[in-house]
């Protein structure tokens, strides 16, 4: 019967029998709570009917989702948000501190790949500065932005510029001469040559390193959010493990991955869209 | 004696050889071209037909000497000297129709949109290609294809000049054939100016008015200048049946085979370094045309 399936529909078949399996074990795993009537009267003394901490089982989750999910966007209070709104928060602060990062490294990367001084100029400091933890950056941006707000959003900035930085540069120290001579013989100026041929020739390596940032950008935005706290998903995470609600915990971890997935995705889409075969 | 449309005087290239010196690979190359002449350059690698390429394109330097076209000399590149390269250069995110029109737009900035698209589509069409392929990327596109979409990126934008490097170099023999009929079509309806680089004697018989023959390299130079004294229009099939054609040939093979490099690395004895002009006519049967090969003689003395 499953020779019949493509490829697709065979591993698509396998996933969803990994996911059941995997949930099944997980539900099975967890030892029940037992009932206040099953207990021992020594067991309610010494408070065993408390409800206990513990990791949740996957139905519980799975409701958490459903309810959380059908009314993301409800604003109760400071420490009461709907998921979406903490999402919302979340992708603001990346997109903003991501904008102003490839506003910085698209040009810079472009000026660096095409001059060989610049190259080597830029190089030592992009060297020094790109294996530091953006985290290790919050300390002095919170002292001299003076504002929680904008200093996740500086850490975005400083950790989603390099990738981009780098790749744009290689992309345009790697455009093939003929190409440039190409716009050379048919005098196109510096700033044709640069969006007609150098832009395009150069877009898939440029995508790339906008794809990587993206990813390094939404992994730092949960961990600063834990730190500046206020809004966002990172916040709510560690605001749910102050509050012990570890479904409301596994839950925002998902979502974290589904977010993180979805903004990998539409960076696939526009790769696709620029990429070209020689 | 007047000016040629293009002249080419004493063009020097040196190279740094590594250690600190120089490395000359021509030395006082000099012809000239006439508007409207197909000229090919024949020579063994290494003697620098590639650098004169790009230095008549504007894309090189020489370390002297100088190149004249219509009386003004040539620096950088320009519109006016099209240049149709080896591998031919498509941009590969544009589709063959984009890449002629990426041209004409260059040259023609005050055309409208369709006007430019049109005039693409008619080059493209002069060359073969018609219909949904001028819609496909290079990477779809055949080897021989993408050198026609070469050809009528630069025949579409009627440069002064059209310079070929080695065009057909990557191209199977049949496409070959085929392409450098094409081109001698495309080419015969215009005034066109072309100087081509190319490792082929037939290909040359078959398309020049005038072969020019290149020494071994290092310190290469111009040496002979060699009329092709077959009326066109000329047919592959047919020029082989012209009595000049073997005689030509033969010289050719000659010079490329030995004398090119008997000739190396010796100076022209002609004050203005200008190369040796031999015709070879074995029409003019009336005339007591002595054998090639002692004529040569003659010439190079």
């Amino acid at each position: 019967m499953l020779d019949n399936l493509s490829t697709n529909q065979r591993a698509l078949i396998l996933s969803v029998v990994m996911l059941v399996v995997g949930l099944l074990i997980w539900e099975a795993a967890i030892p029940a709570q037992k009932a206040a009537s099953e207990l021992t009267e020594y067991e309610r003394l010494t408070g065993g009917g408390a409800p206990k901490a513990g990791v949740p089982p996957p139905s519980q989750v799975l409701a958490k989702a459903w309810e959380q999910l059908s009314n993301p966007f409800y604003d109760a209070g400071p420490n009461d948000k709907g998921i979406g709104i903490q999402i919302g928060y979340s992708i603001y602060r990346v997109l903003t501190g991501y904008l102003f990062a490839a506003l910085i490294a698209i040009p810079l990367g472009f000026l660096i790949g095409m001059s060989q001084v610049a190259y080597k100029a830029f190089n030592p400091f992009i060297q020094v500065l790109r294996p530091i933890s953006p985290l290790a950056w919050m300390p002095l941006a919170l002292f001299i932005i003076q504002d929680s707000e904008a200093s996740a959003i500086f850490v975005i900035f400083i950790c989603s510029i390099w990738p981009m930085l780098l790749n744009t540069a290689f992309g345009v120290a790697g455009v093939r001469e003929d190409w440039v001579n190409v716009a050379r013989t048919h005098e196109l100026g510096a700033l044709r040559t640069a969006f007609t041929v150098i832009l395009p020739a150069a877009a898939p390596t440029i995508i790339t390193g906008m794809r990587i940032s993206i990813g390094i950008a939404w992994l730092v935005i949960v961990a600063a959010e834990m730190l500046v706290g206020g809004t966002g998903i990172g916040y709510y995470v560690w605001n749910e493990w102050n509050n012990l609600d570890l479904t409301s915990v596994i839950f925002s971890i998902l979502m974290i991955g589904v977010v993180g997935m979805l903004l990998d995705a539409a960076f696939g889409v526009l790769q696709r869209a620029v990429a070209y075969a020689e | 004696m007047s000016k040629p449309f293009l002249s080419i005087e004493r063009l020097t290239q040196q190279f740094p050889d590594g250690q600190g010196g120089a490395l000359t690979v021509f030395e006082n190359a000099t012809f000239g071209i006439e508007k409207g002449e197909f000229v090919c350059i024949l020579g063994h690698s290494g003697c620098g037909k590639s650098t004169i390429m790009n230095i008549l394109a504007g894309l090189a330097e020489p370390t002297s000497g100088g190149v004249k076209m219509d009386g003004t000399e040539v620096s950088g590149p320009s519109l006016d000297r099209g240049v149709v390269f080896q591998n031919y250069s498509l941009l590969p995110w544009l589709s063959a129709l984009k890449n002629v029109t990426f041209g004409v737009k260059a040259r023609y900035p005050e055309w409208s949109k369709a006007k430019v698209e049109q005039h693409a589509r008619d080059y493209l069409a002069m060359v073969g290609l018609e219909g949904d392929v001028v819609h496909r990327k290079p990477s779809q596109l055949s080897g021989g294809m993408r050198q026609r979409v070469s050809i009528a990126r630069a025949f579409a934008n009627h440069p002064k000049l059209l310079l070929l490097d080695e065009p057909f170099g990557a191209l199977d023999a049949l496409t070959r054939g085929t392409i450098q009929d094409e081109l001698l079509k495309i080419w015969g309806g215009t005034e066109q100016t072309v100087f081509m680089i190319t490792h082929d004697i037939d290909e040359a018989i078959l398309l020049a008015d005038r072969i020019l023959l290149m020494t071994n390299g290092p310190f290469a130079r111009v040496a002979e200048s060699v009329e092709i004294t077959i009326p066109r229009p000329r047919n592959r099939t047919e020029i082989v049946e012209h009595p000049n054609y073997y005689a030509i040939r033969n010289h050719l093979v000659q010079f490329l085979g030995q004398r090119s490099k008997e000739l190396a690395g010796q100076p022209s004895d002609d004050p203005d370094q200008r190369p040796a002009t031999v015709r070879i006519d074995k029409t003019a049967a009336a005339d007591p045309e002595p054998e090639p090969a002692p004529r040569l003689q003659a010439v190079n003395t």
